[in-house]
């Protein structure tokens, strides 16, 4: 989990560790993932949806399986979309979502590969309570999987309690860091908080 | 996955895309034929003049449309930041190029079948006797311009000053196109026609040079 203020590089280092951005010095991987294979791609969630307005929610899907090789794209975004709680309005175009639609799809197409890597930018931003509690619950099982979840947060909450590792950052540099749960995690999460 | 699946898969988004909405082919469409009429009031129809002058006013006018085409390539894609899930998707960036370039040269000659009707009518010029070597011209020309245009909109989609960077590289680049292209759509029109074959070899090398910039250094002008 990274933690830190507004402009303390959380983003920065998602976007890196997504091969987004290239670092100016050193080199990020992660232990075990096979960068060239289908599914050793990071599945990313940014601020932006990263899906297109002007295509369906099950369109959007269809088409980054397609590219990312999936087998039966259209049931692997079939299956997504229930899992997300958009399969009724899966025909429906993406500009007509609410910002917690949104979200939920931006969250669907990154785990469309099935990636061993999760990078995810504030994923709570925009879901509802119930919404919360799903992407905490798929956290849980994904990091029960074997996968490796790197996530920015602001402060506690439900899906903050599920960090096995807290950083913070500030300025890009780290400030803080703990492996351990319980109060020493939440001491790392609001580091430096008013 | 290959670089033709991904390409094909791309080409049907932008396809579907611009088909749903219409907006880059309505603009275009409107913009060009305005011109066209604007430059037919310059020139008396049917005279040596219109034919002089015509072809360059033709490949000018879909010059222009072009820039204003080029604009939105890839400017659309930094709406939702789609660029970057397209970016972590595809195996190859070149096959982002290659679908925007597909989508571009059908956009572009799609207009073009509207444009010629009305060219032929407003200045008079029969545009049928070598209409299969005419299409031909316009294809390969219209391949270099959308070659060119869409890198440099890759490029200038991440400047500040984007809708003044674009056709600020795009003009003098195609200046080349420009004129051979010109040059044969004049011969092609002429009284006498003549198929000036040097002149489309010409601009079959130009395309092949630019997409093969654009297949080895593509990858740069994605990066952030």
């Amino acid at each position: 989990m990274l933690a830190g203020r507004n402009g303390s590089g959380k983003t920065t280092l998602l976007r890196i560790a997504a091969q987004i951005v290239l670092p100016t010095a050193g080199k990020l991987t992660f232990p075990g993932a096979a960068p060239n294979t289908p599914n050793g791609r990071p599945g990313y969630v940014a601020h932006a949806t990263m899906v297109y307005d002007e295509l369906s929610a099950e369109e959007n899907l269809v088409l980054f399986a397609k590219l990312q090789n999936v087998d039966n794209p259209a049931a692997r975004a079939e299956h997504l979309l229930r899992e997300v709680g958009l399969f009724e309005r899966r025909d429906s175009l993406v500009r007509t979502f609410s910002r917690g639609m949104r979200q939920r799809i931006a969250i669907a197409r990154a785990l469309i590969h099935r990636p061993s890597v999760l990078l995810f930018d504030e994923p709570a931003t925009g879901l509802d309570r119930l919404g919360i509690t799903w992407l905490a619950n798929a956290l849980r099982e994904m990091h029960r999987a074997g996968g490796t979840i790197l996530m920015s947060l602001h402060g506690e909450s439900e899906i903050s309690a599920l960090a096995t590792r807290a950083v913070h950052i500030d300025a890009g540099k780290i400030v803080a860091d703990t492996n351990a749960g319980g109060a020493s995690l939440r001491s790392v999460l609001t580091f430096g908080a008013a | 996955m290959s670089l033709r699946t991904n390409t094909s898969v791309l080409l049907g988004k932008e396809l579907r895309t611009e088909f749903r909405s219409r907006e880059l082919l309505t603009t275009t469409c409107v913009f060009i034929i305005i011109v066209l009429v604007l430059f037919s009031f310059t020139v008396n129809p049917g005279t040596e003049q219109a034919r002089q002058f015509a072809p360059g006013l033709l490949w000018l006018a879909i010059l222009f449309a072009a820039s204003l085409m080029f604009q939105s390539c890839f400017l659309r894609e930094q709406v939702n930041d789609t660029l970057s899930s397209l970016r972590l998707a595809v195996s190859d960036a070149f096959s982002i190029f290659l679908a925007k370039l597909a989508a571009n040269t059908l956009f572009l000659l799609l207009t073009e079948i509207v444009m010629l009707p009305i060219f032929a009518v407003f200045y008079n010029i029969p545009v049928l006797p070598n209409l299969p070597v005419l299409v031909l011209v316009l294809f390969v020309g219209s391949l270099g311009i959308a070659i060119t245009g869409t890198a440099i909109s890759a490029i200038s989609a991440q400047a500040r000053m984007r809708e003044l960077l674009l056709p600020l590289l795009l003009l003098p680049l195609l200046t080349p196109v420009l004129v051979v292209s010109s040059i044969v759509t004049a011969g092609l029109l002429d009284r006498d026609p003549v198929v000036q074959w040097k002149g489309i070899a010409f601009l079959g090398v130009f395309d092949l040079i630019f997409l093969t910039a654009l297949w080895l250094f593509g990858q740069y002008f994605l990066e952030e």
